[in-house]
């Protein structure tokens, strides 16, 4: 019977088969763990007296509470919240005593858990992988099974390597056609939030198709998969080729020799079958995506760059009609108005979405011999160290100060303003994270997102722009 | 887990669609290392505004929140149904929830309950009119009997089962020891982080 590439992986890793009463339980090739979701976990784990099963399928970074400021003369990056420091070396401790290696703060491949997966090459096709973490869905682009579990589940994983799992239903997401100048990976999937609505995949598993994605490279792809939670999905997918094991190849922790060439071919055979049938079926053509932006409190309200904001009158269901009044309300905008020209306070490049090098290669493209707008302040993240350290070989990080934006350590930084990098109430911000909820890049800040692209002619012109007319 | 079966509990409505889990707990208060407390912050910035419905007093030891469409969707953090739980709230009522919140809730003994459109606008309008509604759950007949009329929920069966019965997730996935021992005697391990 012809499979679909979640299916294949799903019944790889069935290690006992779900019946009428119970659930599948699944088994887990790549455990990632950060200090934010996983205190409680060990602590239950010393409570029932309890092991970590497989630590060498565990690993463990620092990235959601820790600070992105320069370092100091000692070379250390400062912790100056207590608070933080505290849940910074629970995790330290917690690594030590169950043997996990950790990445710690500031250490040569310390970064945002979703983009040092795949730049140590622990992310591979065919795995399943999770993370108390929701953006854990990035790692689908390599066609890895991949989702976001809490804490409790951190805490079977660790003991077991297994999860108690429900069978999602399938979508394919197919997009066709060409991205024009100016439009990305980040508008593809804003695009496809839109369409479906932060709802809209719950309880399915999206697999991308189409010859848009196929054009794609792995770090859009990523792009694209990291936000599928922002539709609903626990996981997005997009089937391994050439383009993912040129990508991986060489990787410090792929397999080498005549073990990469059994790897490859056993990922060979992974992509759906042909014939194989999905529960939904969702088309995009890519020739006719502008860029996006969002104007409202949830991912799912976004426009083309180009729109106007749409008007709570023109919305027949009363329980649409009063979410999109409370978030213009609190954006500050006005329905049927336009964004481009939109005053903007902050810009911010980086998160699990769009940190990595390409990223940065393609904003410090817009931002070479420019400055960023008077009273803008514009931050630049990189998604780990070895970014970091790959961007300064390249100069990207004097473009970017020479412009008067900041050059940052390492993590999730603005994306989730619980480490010192936040907005001010009532300030507004381009930024390229993924989520664009009340409060989230800190009390009263007011998020746009969009794209690198649109982030970086953005803080050049301190207002909204269309970034295909400085192309 | 403590077992849950049947509980009476008075209900407010929370009215709004797409409540995503930085509003029912925002990340800054994510930097704790254990569950206590985090009730407090239930809602905090919402909590900033005098009327918001869980700063009146008749709000006070409500037990079920009767919230708007896909409650939950966002973050992965256990922290949502823990601070819910903290200030008291023993269910949610929606017409759908997002897959990790649902599985967190359901792991901490919170009980998402699903309904349909039309009677989460009828149990929505009879809460707001009269401040509070007295919600009686029956979780083994899957039943939530509220103002005069009785509404059937659906719940998949272990989950059920294990709330009905306090069971402990960890343990059912322990029991299955031999079936991961062969699982990973015929599976090689995929990586290996620890000889790295």
């Amino acid at each position: 019977m012809a499979k679909t590439l979640f299916e294949k992986i799903w019944d790889a890793h069935v290690v006992q088969a779900a019946d009428a009463e119970s659930p599948a339980t699944l088994y887990i090739d790549l455990h990632l763990v950060h200090e934010v979701t996983s205190p409680q976990a060990f602590t239950m784990l010393r409570e029932r007296g309890l092991t970590v099963r497989r630590p060498a399928q565990t690993l463990a970074t620092m990235d959601h509470s820790t600070p992105t400021t320069p370092r100091g003369a000692d070379g250390i990056i400062p912790v100056t919240d207590e608070i933080a420091r505290k849940q910074l070396n629970q995790l330290i401790q917690n690594c030590s005593d169950f043997g996990i290696p950790l990445y710690n703060l500031g250490t040569e491949n310390q970064g945002i858990v979703h983009v040092i997966g795949p730049e140590q090459g622990y992310t591979q096709p065919g795995m399943t992988i999770v993370c108390g973490d929701s953006h854990t869905s990035t790692h689908g682009a390599f066609g890895a099974l991949a989702f976001g579990i809490g804490t409790s589940e951190v805490g079977h994983v660790l003991a077991t390597q297994c999860l108690l799992q429900q069978k999602p239903q399938t979508a394919e997401i197919r997009i066709d056609g060409t991205l024009r100048a100016g439009v990305t990976a980040k508008d593809i999937i804003l695009a496809i939030i839109a369409k479906i609505g932060v709802g809209g995949g719950t309880g399915y598993v999206l697999e991308y198709t189409g010859s848009a994605i196929r054009a794609l490279t792995m770090e859009e792809r990523m792009t694209i998969c990291n936000m599928s939670i922002e539709g609903g999905a626990r996981a997005g997918l997009i089937a391994p080729d050439e383009t993912t094991f040129a990508w991986l190849k060489d990787r410090p922790h792929t397999p080498k020799g005549e073990a990469w060439d059994a790897a490859v071919e056993y990922w060979r055979t992974l992509p759906s079958d042909e014939g194989a049938t999905y529960d939904l079926q969702v088309v995009l053509n890519a020739d006719e995506l502008a860029p996006m932006i969002t104007y409202g409190t949830n991912p799912g309200m976004g426009i083309p760059v180009t729109g106007n904001v749409p008007a709570p009158s023109d919305l027949a269901d009363d329980s649409q009609r009063m979410a999109l009044d409370k978030a213009l309300n609190y954006m500050g905008l006005q329905p049927n108005q336009p964004l481009i020209g939109q005053k903007v306070d902050v810009v911010f490049l980086g998160s699990c979405t769009n940190s990595r090098i390409s990223d940065l290669r393609a904003a410090a493209k817009l931002l070479d011999g420019k400055k960023v707008a008077d009273g803008l302040r514009m931050l630049v993240v990189p998604g780990s160290q070895q970014v970091k350290r790959q961007a300064e070989a390249e100069g990207l990080d004097q473009i970017f100060r020479a412009a008067g934006a900041e050059w940052r350590e390492a993590g999730c930084s603005m994306c989730i303003a619980m480490n010192g990098d936040q907005l001010q109430p009532g300030q507004y911000a381009v930024s390229t994270s993924n989520r664009n909820f009340e409060g989230r890049q800190g009390k009263g800040g007011r998020t746009f997102l969009a794209s690198p692209l649109t982030a970086a002619a953005t803080a050049i012109n301190g207002h909204i722009v269309d970034v295909r007319e400085i192309l | 887990m403590q077992p849950i079966n049947t509980f009476q509990a008075k209900a407010v409505a929370l009215p709004i669609e797409n409540i995503d889990t930085d509003q029912i707990i925002p990340a800054r208060y994510l930097k704790v290392t254990d569950k206590n407390g985090l009730g407090e912050a239930l809602f905090t910035d919402w909590r900033g505004e005098p009327d918001f419905v869980l700063n009146q007093p008749y709000a006070q030891g409500a037990g079920v929140l009767i919230a708007g469409h896909n409650f939950g969707c966002g973050s992965s953090r256990e922290h949502a149904p823990w601070a819910l739980q903290g200030f008291g709230f023993q269910a949610v009522i929606s017409t759908y929830f997002a897959d990790i919140f649902k599985g967190n809730s359901l792991k901490n003994g919170l009980l998402p309950i699903v309904v349909d459109a039309p009677t989460l606008a009828r149990l929505t309008e009879q809460c707001l009119a009269n401040q509070t509604i007295d919600v009686s759950v029956d979780l083994a007949n899957q039943q939530v009997h509220v103002a005069g009329e009785t509404i059937s929920f659906p719940i998949d069966a272990f989950s059920k089962h294990c709330l009905l019965h306090g069971v402990d997730q960890l343990g059912y996935i322990q029991a299955q020891e031999a079936a991961i021992q062969a699982y990973e005697t015929n599976h090689a391990a995929r990586v290996n982080t620890v000889g790295a």
